[in-house]
């Protein structure tokens, strides 16, 4: 008997087939993944079995029994629940009240048994060990503990079937391990997980069956025991993948970037940057690895002139010495840095404009681009096709279609591109260069930057992917509560590529 | 895309199907109605110079609405620009030593529209950048504070005594009207302003679209976080939008005042402003999409006008908020 059990399964947006034909079985009382790239169609997928959208066609049977849902609630009913990526809770209540939320079991006037309902939270929390406090305000709480609360509120309302969707992309390397063994302890007592991610290792790590979907189909559901990450990879995009991108030793030069004592007080008074020194040296990468919100975005609005002017500053940065705090974004600029911003399309590209005008953005005050008030149609056309064979970026019919057309992976090689060829360029400041990227696409980039860094570039890269930092950087800094809290040394990040595995947990220990 | 400019069609034939079912509602019959409302505009060759006048002051408006709609900032403020940059013109027309050369005279009262209109359009941006101010309840506010300071001036200072009007401008500062030149459109207030209208849209669409000033202010407009990273200075944009806007709108006066009432009289702008937000809304804050929206609203203004002896105009105002309200829900679906 299957828990979930879909057959023929077709949603079409228009004349996007999102999902075409897909037909899956997810045995009770195991975990299944379900991987896949951007855009191949699983958020559609597990959004039909939530309810979220009807399907155009087919039929989908839960413990046997066929269904048809019109709305989430109906989902619920039948025993599942799914935990989003963005966390639906109510913050300045307590987690119990967040908990029985919409499942109050007393009349709506009468007086709630607090005292019983947290004691119930509390053992069902501890079974599957999830350490939380019932009473805990939930504003307060890590992210962590907030996705806590979210799968006890799924299992207060007895669901059978979890739909977890990317639910490590926001935990720290500890956090993950603790929400692996509560899936396995669901497991043990007959839960259904339903696991969306498009992370390998956690794919390998977790599940006991994988799916995996390409371009709105299923393209195979296997044993995980039975794959390798190389296999499943391949079966992701489609054709073999180098997954971890050569990077010869570096000999870096002369420093940079010189980051001394910074510390940064925002206009709540919270010290976000704690005398946070480091220095980045032309021909290296220095990898900031750590949990998000530890200061690292402050960090980089800082030295890209984006920080809030009513913030306090103190300590000094220097490019090449020269003091850079205080400077605009233009004036940084046109010192040799670049800047690629972790939400590219917030921030990276204008979706409306064409493929030429952000290959433009940012870099059109340079005058070899201009003639008179507006561009020399000629150069920049000459520019865009020059990048788009280097960087092999793919878009139809031509250089003239909004961006916001193009995939995840493309939008980022133009913007890569872009930044890559500002002439003069010196810094490279890099945020989540691979976030909401293709894994055929990471490949290129990572390539890209290796072979900029060799080119003498000085690099400062800040990703929340810990495999990225590792196959990317020189040097690794850990940064936690807004200061540098060890550095890892080239030598032992060379050595530390041979073992994945624990050098990642070491590194985990000291950002959390 | 292709869709999307069909969405002002579908308005303006919804807008036509209620207009139709008002005239019945009146007791008429609305083919008859619309046949002698197209018969008195553009079947007759003072109608015809009539709505162009209208357009031409519509054109004004409507792209003091349009180009700071580009850096989203609303400015519903053309209607306070528009009376203080023809009181303005006004003024300085009559000011003027009467032998100013007329080129030099029609310049400088143009110039004097600009700077009013502009200046309070610049207020509202800098009410909006540093002190945050949301630009609708600015741009509302002044138009209260407009038509107050333009009242006392002209009653207490400006007007000619026992009047409700300036006295005229010098001869030099007026622009001439078209049947002047030309054998169309006589005794239409329609004047050579029309050509000033037309280099209006025409330089705000290359501005916009051919420069990099251009490319600047729409990258603000779309993603202004997103220009701040490429290093574009966004407040800068929005505070020259909304004093190009201002401007604009008191160029306007060129056609009320240098081109037709060589005056300024009390009423002379008769919610022109707010009509331009209409016109706006319906070209998409498209410059070059204004003279089709314009006209349009050109003919219901001075069509409903005209067929008032059969059916009350205000019908045809009521088309006009149709026609706005459809092209917003066909904007949102799009």
């Amino acid at each position: 008997m299957y828990a979930v059990e879909l057959s023929g399964i077709s949603k079409t947006f228009g004349n996007v087939r999102a999902n075409d034909d897909v037909s899956l079985q997810v045995s009770a009382g195991s975990i299944h993944a379900i991987a896949g790239e951007n855009g191949a169609g699983k958020s559609t997928l597990t959004h039909i079995i939530y309810g979220m959208l009807s399907p155009s066609s087919g039929t989908m049977k839960i413990s046997g029994r066929e269904v048809s849902f019109s709305s989430p609630r109906d989902a619920i009913e039948a025993g599942i629940g799914m935990v989003h990526q963005h966390f639906m809770l109510v913050r300045n209540q307590t987690v119990a009240e967040n908990i029985i939320l919409g499942r109050e079991k007393t009349p709506l006037a009468g007086i709630m048994k607090r005292r019983n309902i947290s004691e119930d939270i509390a053992s069902m929390a501890e079974r599957h060990d999830m350490a939380l406090d019932p009473d805990a305000i939930v504003g307060e709480l890590s992210v962590g503990e907030e996705q806590r609360v979210e799968i006890l509120k799924l299992l207060y309302r007895n669901a059978s079937v979890l739909i977890l969707d990317e639910p490590t992309a926001v935990l720290t390397p500890g956090e993950t391990a603790q929400l692996f063994s509560t899936l396995r302890s669901l497991k043990r007592e007959g839960k259904t997980v339903i696991l969306i991610t498009h992370k390998l290792d956690e794919v390998l790590e977790i599940s006991d069956t994988v799916s995996v979907m390409r371009r709105g189909n299923i393209t195979a559901t296997v044993p995980t025991s039975s794959v390798s990450k190389k296999d499943l990879a391949r079966m992701m995009v489609g054709r073999d993948v180098l997954l971890r991108v050569n990077n010869p030793p570096s000999e870096p030069g002369p420093e940079v970037l010189d980051i001394n004592a910074l510390s940064l007080v925002d206009r709540k008074r919270r010290r976000v940057l704690d005398e946070l020194s480091l220095s980045v040296r032309t021909g290296e990468i220095y990898g900031i690895a750590g949990v998000e919100g530890n200061g690292q975005n402050e960090l980089l609005d800082i030295l890209w002139g984006m920080h809030d002017r009513e913030s306090r500053i103190t300590g000094s940065i220097r490019i090449s010495g020269t003091d850079l705090i205080g400077l605009s974004p233009k004036e940084i600029a046109d010192m040799g840095v670049s800047h690629i911003p972790g939400d590219r399309l917030r921030h990276g590209v204008i979706r409306e404009f064409s493929v030429s005008e952000n290959m433009l953005f940012g870099r059109h005050r340079e005058t070899c681009f201009h003639r008179f008030g507006g561009f020399r149609r000629e150069s920049v056309l000459r520019f865009t096709e020059e990048m788009t064979a280097l960087f092999d970026i793919r878009y139809s019919p031509g250089p003239d279609i909004p961006v916001s057309m193009l995939s995840g992976g493309n939008q980022q090689k133009i913007v890569l591109a872009r930044e890559l060829n500002r002439p003069g360029l010196k810094l490279l400041l890099l945020a989540h260069p691979t976030r909401g990227v293709d894994i055929g696409a990471i490949e290129l980039i990572h390539r890209c930057i290796v072979e900029a860094r060799r080119n003498g570039l000085a690099i400062l890269l800040v990703s929340s992917e810990l495999d990225e930092i590792i196959a990317l950087s020189t040097r690794i800094g850990c940064m936690y509560k807004g200061r540098i809290r060890h550095e890892f040394a080239p030598e032992h990040v060379t050595e530390g590529r041979f073992h994945q595995k624990e050098f990642e947990k070491e590194i985990g220990m000291h950002i959390t | 895309m292709l869709r999307r400019s069909f969405y002002p069609i579908i308005a303006i034939m919804a807008a036509l199907a209620v207009s139709a079912l008002l005239i019945l509602a009146a007791g008429r019959d609305p083919v008859v109605i619309f046949g002698k409302m197209i018969q008195m505009t553009f079947g007759s060759d003072y109608g015809t110079g009539q709505i162009m006048f209208r357009m031409t002051s519509l054109i004004f408006t409507g792209l003091a609405v349009a180009i700071p709609f580009r850096v989203k900032l609303f400015n519903i403020g053309g209607e306070g620009q528009l009376l203080g940059g023809a009181f303005a013109a006004a003024v300085a027309g009559a000011l003027l030593p009467e032998q100013t050369p007329a080129m030099a005279a029609v310049i400088i009262a143009c110039l004097a529209a600009m700077m009013t209109g502009g200046s309070l359009g610049f207020l509202s941006g800098w009410l909006k950048i540093r002190h945050d101010v949301n630009e609708v309840i600015s741009t509302i506010m002044l138009n209260f504070l407009a038509a107050a300071a333009v009242s006392y001036l002209l009653t207490s200072h400006m007007a000619v005594p026992s009047t409700a009007h300036t006295p005229d401008i010098i001869a030099q500062a007026r622009i001439a009207g078209i049947d002047d030149i030309a054998d169309i459109w006589r005794k239409a207030p329609a004047n050579f302003s029309m050509l000033l209208a037309a280099a209006a849209c025409a330089s705000s669409y290359l501005l916009l679209y051919k420069t990099r000033f251009g490319y600047e202010m729409r990258a603000t407009g779309l993603q202004s976080e997103a220009a701040r990273y490429a290093g574009i200075d966004t407040s800068f944009h929005r505070l020259a939008a909304m004093t190009a806007g201002g401007a604009v709108a008191g160029l306007g006066a060129a056609n009320l005042v240098l081109g037709y009432k060589h005056s300024f009289e009390a009423g002379l702008t008769s919610g022109l402003g707010f009509t331009g937000i209409a016109v706006a809304l319906l070209a998409y804050a498209h410059p070059l999409w204004i003279v089709p929206s314009a006209l349009l609203f050109g003919f219901l203004e001075y069509g409903g006008l005209a067929v008032n002896a059969y059916v009350p105009k205000d019908i045809f105002m009521i088309v006009q908020a149709v026609i706005i309200i459809v092209v917003m829900i066909t904007a949102r679906k799009s």
